[in-house]
């Protein structure tokens, strides 16, 4: 009921507050929990006592000088880093409340679920169509217009199909770099995977290029969750959403990127982003 | 586009400081209205305080903080951002001298008119028109009508002295008025203040568009 006793409007405008796009709230949800994470490459530990909570539907930038541990943390992810002899992970890390260095848990399966890009991009040398279906196939899909659909939903999503819709019989190889890295990204998308992991995506790619895939995480967030390696301070400032920040391998701070950015806690945190060090 | 979500954001930083300029001009003009009508109602409504303005004066600078901070901008994007940051200050400060017109306006109320109101309102035009212009030359990004801004705060100062020689007579002749034409000086005082603050938000609008740093009537030509 409108109180009957309010003072007189004064005269003038009533502006609207604003709604903040530019600050990203919290994410409701959790996407993956890493709790008291230890890593081992054989007898040297590299990542000590990592805990935090990646948002789903969220950019999380990982950054830190070289050898913070922040590549070895996402790889750790998927379990890529299963491929190095004598690499071990003691703790838990938890993708929608499984763990998956559980037992019995499908490694080939977390890999679907937890899409990896990598720096140097890597297209099969096969054609552009066949590098996009690849995983689906390997799955077992043989339905040609399944794979159709898949093929340009993927390439769409990847920011690709324009330029790729003409040519996906030609090599995947004639692709420029830039273009090479959208197909690596469409291929790890047509698995459907919730996750997309991307260890510094861009930063072997001329700047025009880097800026495209800028755009493309952002749309991509949409979707899915993204974890990004950068060392490329502004680019974790201009895209992401929450930024770590890994020391000698520990977390040193975790908080909302504006924050990260304007104010951090931490002095360590400070003179790494202002460039006194590392 | 490249960069839409920085584009975006710009248009909406770009938004907000024109719904403030629209918010402090209303109120200037609904304080040399409530003078004119001897409105107390009026003056009192303005002089009630401008939460709104301090609350938009914050998030327009926490805006163009976080602009600076995460989107790395340069060139014509980098003096945008800084610009807004002194337009927005401007346009705080012409909020706060509403307020003061408003209070120096209750202040007259007491005893009947000095005068027939005549450069106080023709001050308040010129006032509220440069503030608009200039807001106009932000957004058309118009350096010459920017330019045009600054040509007319001779004309304000100019009213502003008149108004005092005039109202000095007035008081000389009878300590009575000196209330009333005291509040009068004081709200001559404020509009010339606002004038004072447009030709600012003009200077930082030729500085947007051409580089150019004109303040303190120094023209500095960019180096080739």
């Amino acid at each position: 009921m409108e109180d009957e006793t309010s003072v007189v409007d004064p005269p003038g405008i009533r502006i609207q507050a604003a709604v903040r796009t530019d600050v990203v709230p919290e994410a409701e949800r959790q996407a993956i929990t890493i709790r008291n994470v230890q890593f081992y490459y054989g007898e040297k530990q590299v990542l000590f006592d990592i805990g935090m909570d990646v948002g789903e539907n969220r950019v999380t930038a990982l950054i830190g000088p070289s050898g913070c541990g922040k590549s070895t943390l996402l790889r750790c992810l998927n379990r890529m880093n299963d491929l190095i002899e004598g690499a071990r992970l003691r703790g838990e890390v938890k993708v929608k409340d499984r763990d998956i260095y559980g037992p019995g848990v499908d490694v080939i399966g977390v890999r679907r679920r937890i899409g990896m890009v990598f720096q140097k991009s890597n297209p099969f040398p096969k054609s552009i169509y066949d590098n996009v279906v690849y995983g689906l196939r390997i799955a077992g899909q043989r339905d040609r217009r399944k794979l159709d659909e898949a093929c340009e939903a993927s390439l769409q999503r990847a920011a690709l199909w324009d330029e790729a819709k003409d040519r996906l019989q030609e090599s995947a190889l004639s692709l420029s770099g830039g273009q090479q890295q959208r197909l690596c990204i469409a291929r790890a998308i047509a698995v459907e995977p919730e996750i997309l992991v991307m260890d510094e995506p861009s930063s072997a790619l001329a700047p025009l290029a880097a800026v495209k895939i800028e755009e493309l995480i952002y749309s991509l967030k949409e979707r899915y969750t993204i974890v990004i390696v950068t060392h490329n301070l502004q680019q974790a400032a201009r895209v992401s959403d929450k930024t770590a920040f890994f020391w000698l391998g520990r977390l040193v701070e975790y908080g909302l990127t504006p924050q990260m950015f304007t104010n951090p806690h931490e002095k360590l945190t400070e003179d790494y982003i202002t460039g006194r060090f590392g | 586009m490249e960069r839409h979500h920085f584009e975006t954001e710009l248009q909406a930083l770009k938004n907000r400081l024109l719904n403030m300029g629209a918010l402090v001009e209303e109120r200037v003009h609904g304080a040399v209205q409530a003078l004119m009508e001897r409105s107390l109602e009026g003056s009192e409504a303005i002089a009630r305080g401008d939460e709104e303005v301090n609350a938009l004066q914050i998030e327009i600078d926490d805006r163009c903080l976080k602009l600076l901070a995460l989107q790395q901008p340069m060139a014509s994007d980098l003096r945008l951002i800084t610009s807004a940051m002194k337009i927005n200050a401007d346009l705080e400060r012409i909020g706060d001298q509403a307020v003061n017109i408003a209070e120096n306006a209750i202040k007259m109320l007491s005893a009947p008119p000095l005068k027939p109101l005549i450069d106080v309102p023709r001050m308040a035009d010129i006032a509220e028109r440069m503030t608009r212009d200039s807001l106009d030359a932000f957004v058309r990004r118009d350096p010459a009508l920017a330019r045009e801004v600054l040509a007319r705060d001779d004309e304000v100062d100019g009213l502003k002295d008149t108004i005092f020689r005039v109202l000095l007579t007035y008081m000389m002749a009878d300590p009575g008025t000196i209330e009333r034409a005291l509040a009068l000086i004081l709200i001559s005082r404020n509009l010339e203040r606002i004038a004072d603050h447009a030709t600012n938000i003009a200077e930082d609008v030729i500085f947007l568009v051409e580089a150019r740093d004109v303040r303190h009537h120094h023209e500095v030509t960019p180096a080739p």
